[in-house]
């Protein structure tokens, strides 16, 4: 017995009349054409956030939205269509229009059998209703009062938090029949901060696989404290400097430069289509001896973490590169299948009305052995770089960006002056090759990435220890 | 010249019946609204829409996906005095859409009063209808898709033996139902279509791969650029980038071409913005009536223009909007401002909820390779890479790529170097901008010619 799967089917099938007979006579249908294999996934999902500003709790909103998306494939084709509507009709409609890609020409058996539970790494319960709406409004009051009494500069506060509780159930033509359900919270804070006739912005956020009670005061107040040190820094920042030089990276949210500059390249679909600057690049040196990188779905409780990616394959562990060479790529359905390869649970998909693809969960680095400080004594000119905005990757030329959000000039082995934000640019196949120092300070960053492909944004996870890059070019003014 | 128009089958917007829908959306917005206002609301907005479209990739002339869309929303905002609640749903039904209304209501009872919040002003309301062409016919079935796909990927492969492989080309359809209504008694219903067509390739040397694209979009498939050109097109971009090499840091001026310039007017709009400036989190802080373009520069914005990617008679709120000038000889005319901005600011809407309704730029009489003589020594941006825009200081360093030129001449693509500066200097900075319209986007400009950037690289 499955109590999560009786739970599930609640949701989306009893109350519709659709029986699981019916679903397995709907993929047959599929499968009557040339298909090789066939899927719906079902979503219902509730969406909530609550917006400070200006010291008073002034935009909130709720969303509920609930659907099916079918989808076939065929060799290197994939059909789909959604709907709105779960009903037999709305299903039967859109596999006839998933099937449309195939000729007819097939048949199969479809048996949907509930299979051994996954252990789910978080917690089933609503986050929407672990506080109520005052408790809510509470949390931004008190990350608007802590800004404020952090510095008497702090001229505006906008914080935010949000919850997500999605339900999913998929069951498709290999037999699978699973069901999860994932929570999601998050916090926000930006301050704006004023000094004279100088203005800056510091933001800082935080979140997980959990329910609000996380927001503890000690958390908010680390919030508060991380924006207002942002602002403040920034406030005395001088111009960076422009052209190749050491750069040092901090612990934990810095970790986006592995996501970008190898993460999105080691993805099935772009090396089965030649595209990626890794392409046919498995058991080569891609990086330093000292750099072991994986992506890791399992961590308990993390906002890149699943229980099962959204074609129900449990996630794992994947080693990217260990000791510096590359091992593998990140596989979806049907990436693996085209590649002889397996899925390593990294099938994901935005919505039921979008297509899965090889997506990344939790990317981090190993940690290393040197000290921090060692890491830092040994620069003579460089930037130490703790903080960072968003990044952005070319994965074909292997090109890559991110953009410091606090940094601060290296100088005879000391960190000393702010620096303004720059854009760090470097080539993701040997960037990690001129990682000369890795920190024995792993951290993953505190719970607020997101990804986006092909107009998709999924939650993800980064990390990394400390670590410094002997050459990365630095996009400053001075 | 109008072409025969196409058979229609196997679209999802064939099962379209427009004035049954328009009926059902008037009338289902009209009850939620009374719903509203009988649970206590003392304002009430609400929008639905629905969307139906398909999209075909073909990749080395095989299709690789087939989509159908059909996507519904609904969403309300109600406002018990000053105090606001919105909730959307994707399910029509009316039951989730009563549903909807109540979660709405409920939220508002929590938030905090808001002087600032409301509907905008009655008198502001929209009253002139505008027949603006968006809604054509569609013309499209998904075999004429991918046939379409196929014959652009087709053009893209065959220009040259440089381009190495596909990684797709697209063409995608859709049409579109929009509806608006508020307790001000304004309901507008807004129809439009929306194709496009793209392809995305891969050229190859022994210095590594290059990937680059082109795309077309229009309301009107018929203006849509021709298979072949965006084919074509795509396969010319991406051969440019062969025999790419890095280039010293250095300060000096740089083209933007007119995509990569439309990114900074858009800058510029974000700045400008309600939110950025009662928030004094922009680097255009009290800025209107100043100078901050050079006295060439005048920036009209078209609400009326006929097919316009942008084009709408009322804004998000229902507001008119108009023909004015954002910006006229390097002079700002006027902020953006919705309602709410308005009235934190002490100011009057604008009719800017949702942004701005077609801005161009009006060029000058240099062509592009006129520009290039003109700049002499320097760097064209073709593609920019990342964040790296600040726009409470107007900091600016992102990623780049693009054409190293010398003595007036191109001499080779450049890439994984980053540009720096502050958007004030290079607004002031502006030199020139060329013809070379791009009609792909709400924002139409030619390419600019800026004094001086930073580079940095070797």
């Amino acid at each position: 017995m499955n109590d999560q799967m009786q739970q599930v089917e609640n949701i989306f099938l009893a109350p519709a009349g659709v029986a699981r007979a019916d679903l397995e006579k709907i993929l047959e249908s599929i499968l009557t054409h040339e298909v090789d294999f066939a899927e719906m996934y079902f979503q219902s999902s509730r969406h909530e956030s609550w917006v400070l500003e200006a010291g008073i709790v002034k935009d909130a909103s709720f969303s509920a939205d609930k659907g099916v998306g079918v989808r076939a494939l065929s060799g290197e084709r994939t059909g789909f269509a959604y709907s709105e509507e779960i009903l037999v009709p709305a299903l039967e409609q859109a596999a006839v229009a998933s099937r449309s890609i195939a000729r007819l020409g097939g048949n199969g058996k479809v048996s949907l059998k509930v299979g051994n539970p996954v252990k789910p790494l978080y917690r089933d319960d609503d986050p929407l209703m672990s506080l109520n709406e005052q408790e809510k409004l509470e949390i931004l009051n008190k990350l608007d009062a802590f800004a404020r009494q952090l510095d008497s500069r702090v001229n505006e506060v906008i914080a935010s938090v949000s919850g997500v509780f999605d339900t999913i159930l998929i069951c498709a033509t290999d037999g699978t029949f699973v069901s999860d359900i994932r929570p999601l919270i998050r916090a926000n804070v930006t301050v704006i901060m004023k000094d004279g006739s100088k203005t800056e912005k510091g933001s800082a956020g935080l979140g997980g696989r959990d329910n609000y009670h996380m927001l503890t005061d000690d958390i908010l107040m680390e919030l508060a404290k991380d924006a207002v040190h942002q602002a403040k820094v920034n406030l005395m920042a001088v111009d960076a400097p422009a052209g190749n030089m050491p750069v040092v990276l901090g612990a934990g949210w810095p970790g986006v430069l592995l996501h970008e500059a190898i993460g999105h390249g080691l993805e099935g679909d772009f090396n089965r289509k030649g595209a990626s600057a890794f392409s046919d690049k498995v058991g080569q040196r891609v990086a330093s001896s000292i750099c072991t990188i994986v992506d890791d779905g399992t961590i308990a409780g993390k906002r890149g973490s699943l229980t099962i990616d959204d074609e129900g394959t449990p996630s794992q562990v994947t080693t990217l590169i260990e000791n510096g060479v590359l091992l593998g790529y990140m596989q979806d359905k049907k990436n693996a299948r085209l590649m002889n390869a397996k899925p390593t649970g990294n099938g994901r998909r935005e919505s039921y009305s979008t297509l899965p693809l090889p997506r990344m969960t939790n990317t981090y680095m190993l940690a290393g052995e040197s000290s921090p400080e060692d890491i830092i004594a040994s620069v003579k000119k460089g930037i130490y770089a703790p903080n960072f905005g968003g990044g952005q990757v070319d994965i074909t030329s292997g090109k890559f960006v991110f953009t410091t959000s606090e940094a601060y000039l290296i100088e005879d082995g000391r960190v000393t002056t702010p620096v303004k934000g720059a854009t760090l640019i470097g080539n993701g196949p040997d960037v990690l090759t001129k990682v000369s120092m890795v920190g024995n300070d792993l951290a993953l960053d505190k719970g607020v990435g997101v990804c986006g492909k092909e107009g998709q944004s999924v939650p993800v996870g980064v990390g990394q220890p400390t670590l410094k890059v002997d050459e990365l070019t630095v996009g400053g003014t001075n | 010249m109008k072409k025969q128009p196409l058979s229609v089958t196997e679209h999802p917007a064939d099962e379209l019946d427009l004035d049954a829908e328009i009926e059902k959306f008037q009338d289902t917005g009209e009850k939620l609204i009374q719903l509203a206002l009988k649970k206590g609301a003392s304002q009430v907005e609400v929008g639905v829409s629905k969307d139906l479209g398909l999209s075909v990739q073909v990749r080395n002339q095989q299709v690789e996906t087939l989509e159908f869309n059909r996507d519904n929303s609904f969403g309300l905002t109600v406002y018990f005095g000053h105090k606001k609640g919105v909730a959307s749903t994707s399910d029509l039904s009316f039951e989730a859409l009563s549903e909807t209304v109540e979660a709405a209501c409920n939220i508002a009872r929590f938030t905090q009063e808001d002087k600032c919040s409301g509907l905008a002003d009655k008198e502001l309301m929209a009253t002139e209808p505008k027949d603006l062409k968006l809604d054509c016919p569609m013309g499209v079935s998904a075999e004429k898709a991918k046939a379409l796909a196929k014959e652009c990927e087709e053009f893209s492969l065959g220009y040259s033996d440089k381009v190495s492989q596909s990684e797709g080309a697209t063409f995608n359809s859709h049409r579109n139902l929009r509806y608006y209504a508020n307790s001000h008694g304004f309901s507008a219903s807004t129809p439009s279509t929306r194709h496009s067509l793209s392809s995305v390739v891969i050229a190859k040397d022994q210095h590594g791969m290059q990937r680059d694209y082109w795309y077309s979009i229009a309301r009107d498939f018929n203006d849509l650029e021709l298979p072949k050109t965006v084919g074509e097109k795509a396969a010319k971009r991406v051969i440019a980038r062969l025999g790419a090499k890095k280039i010293a840091t250095q300060k000096v001026p740089v083209i933007f071409t007119p995509d990569i310039a439309r990114g900074l007017i858009n800058s510029f709009c974000s700045a400008i913005r309600g939110a950025s400036l009662y928030r004094q989190s922009s680097f255009l802080l009290d800025s209107k009536g100043k100078q901050i373009f050079p006295d060439f520069v005048t920036m009209k914005e078209e609400p009326f223009k006929l097919k316009g990617l942008a084009s709408s008679w009322f804004d998000n709120e229902g507001v008119a909007t108009r023909e004015q000038s954002i910006v006229s000889q390097g002079i700002l005319q006027t902020y953006l401002l919705n309602s709410y901005s308005a009235r934190r600011l002490g100011l009057k809407p604008t009719g800017h909820a949702g942004g701005v309704h077609n801005l161009s730029l009006i060029p000058g009489t240099l062509s592009y390779e006129q520009l290039i003589k003109t700049m002499n020594k320097g760097l064209i941006v073709t593609e920019v890479m990342g964040h790296g825009v600040n726009l409470v200081n107007g900091d600016y360093s992102r990623g780049a790529a693009g054409f190293w030129v010398e003595a007036g001449e191109i001499q080779h693509f450049v890439q994984e170097i980053t540009i720096a500066g502050n958007l004030k200097s290079m607004f002031q900075g502006l030199q020139a901008v060329s013809n070379d319209l791009d009609m792909r986007s709400s924002i139409t400009t030619g390419s600019w010619l800026v004094n001086e950037m930073t580079i940095a690289g070797n």
